[in-house]
């Protein structure tokens, strides 16, 4: 047995509370399936075929005060809109006019067909495993699991959607993964421990946080060399880039600070301080706000991007947890601005956030010590990492509810999913 | 054009004298105690700046953050010699900074805090794990960032009690830290519901700790003062003076595991420690002093840190102002233990998780799952606000 697969162990034993036993989670038979496949044309949709090939991942996670949802080999793996529309359309009795039947089939060729061109790609970074998992949206099973260098952190699909740059923190570099053979083909020149990284909306320029040396390291990207460094706070991590890609914003762990920088002249115009352990930094995408998580504070600052000023605070509290438990680290904020997902870490949630009024909506219970999430960009769903439970959990945006969770490699940290 | 190099010189003069006059001057002192302890182990024997390494590579991160607000530190570092009054020392080292890092025994820090209550100097305990000194003899211008002996038992008897090892034969050294010690883990059995199934006292007769005779005359020793004992699961050694300790694991006539001041060991830090992002600050320190960073390096960083962070969030270096921020519920500090540490208060003790470490790894983190607390968890460690003897004034 696997040092990832007796923490899994111990985890379900320690958490049964709230992960229902595996006894709990037995695949159930399937039966609108089986009855539709008889149906001549109808069983060969394509999701459905991929459904039987995907493994049983199976792991009952319930939202907070939801009845355990469960998923298996034999259930298809789709989040719930879909296939619930599709299996209306399939369960049609077979006693009726042929060209209803044909009809029939046909509507559900398209539903198929549509369900996979909405399919996204997303790439996980295993901090212990060393390895990268590949997810497929629409079938939600991991496809491929690429090899790479020494404690995978930071991952981010270059502009164009060709590759992947995942920060290797103990190679001292950044490697890129090309999306189409899937595995790795070259290296970026950062500094040393890179760890979190952002890039100009042109995808011309990197910016990487290197915690050993308290430095920002840009690159070009075409070029793939070195073309500047920037001297921040100790322990740069968060990295984020203003929509117009002017300025660029550096979060310091042990300085407490985001650091604010003007990318034409690298020069750091303004340092605001913040809660403990600054950890990451996301701009609402008209700038009106710029938002950061303070792990040790517990606290997501919003920050007046203009100013430099912290305008609010956003606190956390979740009964029964101490303060001191809750860390947040990861933002997700959708494009309009409406709904923020901050993940929480050990305190194995993730809370929805009212964009306007900064209120918390609700925690999703999710996995253990949740750290960093991505969007399929057609903003159905949020995909969230859950480090201490090797998974990764599947987020409804708009029902704001924990839909799947899939077992990646040891201990997810980052995630990036790839562009339409 | 030598008139120009003269006006450009007393510029920069006039410049760096402006600097060293501004009021974001913060002065550190470190005051070490003299001599260095003996270990058993070889690979245990402190180095010679062990602890105000940890000050210095906190001054550089104090000032890496300081300069985006206008604030220097400077860290002043003093060691007593041999038989050197600590209150005389303390006193010549405080006409400068306002905050002095102490790793002095219990006694001498006392004489030190007390000769300084009136300048207003504030020290911050790095070194004595004394629990008077949080207790009955607490003094209102110490700030506590050492562990008492009662956390440090406290941490290994909540994991020795996870891990249903609640049968203990305590083994104590005959020294007075020793013996504090041992009264600590008698505490913490009682509290955790561990029981001491007898004690042995360990009788240091002097001599070398090391011959080149070896282990033979040892491992005769060792399984011999550890036999016929009742059944226990854990032999619990006190021995804070390194007289015997380590010559416990693999030699006792039960096969059992050793803690305490041997085997596993509850300490504030570890050079193995690698969690909550602390590979950063351990790949800082052995770029900085070339070896690996220790408990006291710890204590001694998070204390220079503590100023710090005072300073950035107070925003000045008014040493009465920096303390009443320390002293202040928005005071918090983040040291890669996971979790953010605080003032205790009622005797200003640093709260924190204690490492329990087996020279080689870091074996678990207390306050254990399921040690819970009212206030804050880590308040299951050490001694806390009803039971307290301490008023401060």
């Amino acid at each position: 047995m696997t040092l990832g697969a007796l923490t899994r162990l111990h985890n379900t034993q320690r958490n049964s509370a709230r992960i229902a036993r595996p006894g709990g989670c037995k695949p159930r038979p399937a039966p609108v399936r089986g009855s539709s496949k008889s149906e001549g044309g109808c069983g060969d949709a394509t999701s459905f075929a991929r459904a039987e090939r995907s493994d049983c991942i199976v792991r009952c996670n319930p939202g907070e005060g939801d009845s355990p949802r469960i998923r298996s080999a034999e259930t298809p793996p789709h989040p719930d809109p879909l296939p619930a529309s599709g299996e209306r359309g399939l369960t049609v009795p077979c006693a009726i006019a042929p060209w209803l039947r044909l009809a029939v089939s046909c509507a559900a060729l398209w539903l198929a067909t549509t369900t996979s061109s909405s399919a996204f790609i997303a790439y996980v970074s295993n901090e212990k495993g060393n390895t990268v998992s590949v997810i497929d949206t629409d079938s939600w099973t991991v496809t491929k699991t690429i090899k790479v260098g020494q404690r995978p952190r930071g991952i981010e699909f270059s502009r164009d959607g060709k590759f992947v740059m995942v920060a290797v923190g103990d190679d001292d570099t950044i490697q890129v993964i090309d999306t189409a053979k899937q595995e790795v083909v070259d290296t970026l020149p950062s500094g040393p421990d890179p760890e979190l990284f952002t890039q100009d909306a042109a995808g011309k320029t990197l910016y990487v946080a290197n915690e050993n040396d308290n430095t920002v390291t840009a690159i070009d990207l075409e070029k793939r060399v070195r073309i500047g460094d920037i001297q921040v706070g100790v322990e740069p991590e968060g990295m984020a880039i203003s929509p117009d890609g002017k300025i660029l914003i550096c979060t310091s762990e042990t300085t407490n600070m985001a650091h604010f920088i003007d990318t034409a002249t690298r020069q750091i115009t303004a340092n605001v301080l913040i809660d403990s352990r600054p950890r990451f930094a996301e701009f609402k995408r008209d700038y009106s706000e710029l938002w950061v998580s303070s792990e040790i504070g517990g606290t997501v600052s919003i920050i007046d991007p203009a100013k430099h000023v912290v305008t609010g605070k956003i606190n956390f509290s979740i009964p029964g947890l101490r303060s001191e438990a809750i860390h947040p680290v990861g933002i997700g904020m959708t494009k309009d601005g409406k709904t923020a997902f901050v993940a929480l870490g050990p305190a194995n949630r993730v809370a929805v956030v009212d964009g306007a009024t900064h209120a918390v909506i609700k925690y999703l219970l999710v996995g253990q010590r949740v750290w960093h999430m991505a969007f399929t960009p057609d903003e159905k769903y949020l995909v969230v990492t859950n480090g201490i439970s090797n998974d990764v959990s599947v987020i409804d945006v708009a029902a704001q509810k924990v839909i799947k969770t899939i077992q990646v490699g040891e201990l997810p940290w980052g995630i990036t999913m790839a562009q339409p | 054009m030598i008139r120009w190099l003269i006006c450009a010189i007393s510029l920069v003069v006039s410049a760096a004298s402006a600097v060293a006059a501004e009021p974001g001057d913060i002065g550190i002192g470190y005051l070490g105690r003299a001599g260095l302890a003996a270990t058993l182990s070889p690979v245990e024997q402190p180095a010679a700046d062990d602890g105000v390494a940890g000050a210095r590579l906190a001054i550089e991160d104090d000032n890496t953050t300081g300069k985006f607000l206008n604030q220097h530190f400077t860290l002043h570092e003093r060691r007593l010699k041999d038989g050197e009054d600590a209150a005389q020392a303390a006193t010549e080292l405080a006409a400068n900074p306002g905050f002095i890092l102490a790793d002095l025994p219990a006694d001498a820090l006392l004489k030190a805090a007390d000769a300084l209550r009136d300048r207003g100097t504030v020290l911050l305990n790095i070194g004595a794990t004394d629990d008077r000194l949080r207790e009955q003899d607490c003094r209102s211008n110490v700030v506590h960032v050492a562990p008492t002996r009662s956390m440090l038992a406290d941490a290994l008897a909540q994991y020795l009690v996870w891990k249903q090892w609640k049968r203990w034969l305590l083994v104590t050294g005959s020294h007075d830290n020793d013996k504090l010690y041992a009264d600590a883990l008698r505490r913490a059995a009682t509290r955790f519901g561990a029981k001491i199934v007898e004690e042995r006292s360990f009788e240091d007769t002097g001599g070398a700790r090391r011959t080149d005779s070896g282990v033979t005359l040892i491992q005769r020793q060792m399984p011999v003062f550890t036999q016929r004992a009742p059944a226990y699961d854990v032999l619990v050694a006190a021995d804070e003076s390194e007289v015997f300790a380590s010559y416990l694991p693999y030699r006792s006539w039960d096969p059992r595991p050793v803690a305490g001041s041997a085997g596993l060991k509850p300490v504030s830090w570890d050079p193995n420690q690698d969690q909550w992002g602390a590979t950063q600050l351990q790949n800082r320190f052995m770029k900085l002093a070339s070896r690996r960073m220790t408990a006291l390096d710890m204590q001694a960083w998070t204390a220079a840190r503590m100023v710090g962070e005072a300073a950035s969030r107070a925003n000045g270096s008014d040493v009465k102002a920096l303390f009443g921020f320390l002293k202040s519920p928005d005071f918090s500090i983040a040291a890669f233990k996971g979790t953010r540490l605080t003032l205790r208060d009622w005797n200003l003790q640093l709260r924190q998780p204690i490492l329990l470490a087996d020279g080689r790894m870091i074996v678990s983190v207390s306050p254990q799952e399921g040690f819970l607390h009212q206030v804050s968890e880590l308040d299951t460690l050490g001694v806390d606000r009803p039971e307290t003897k301490c008023k401060l004034q």
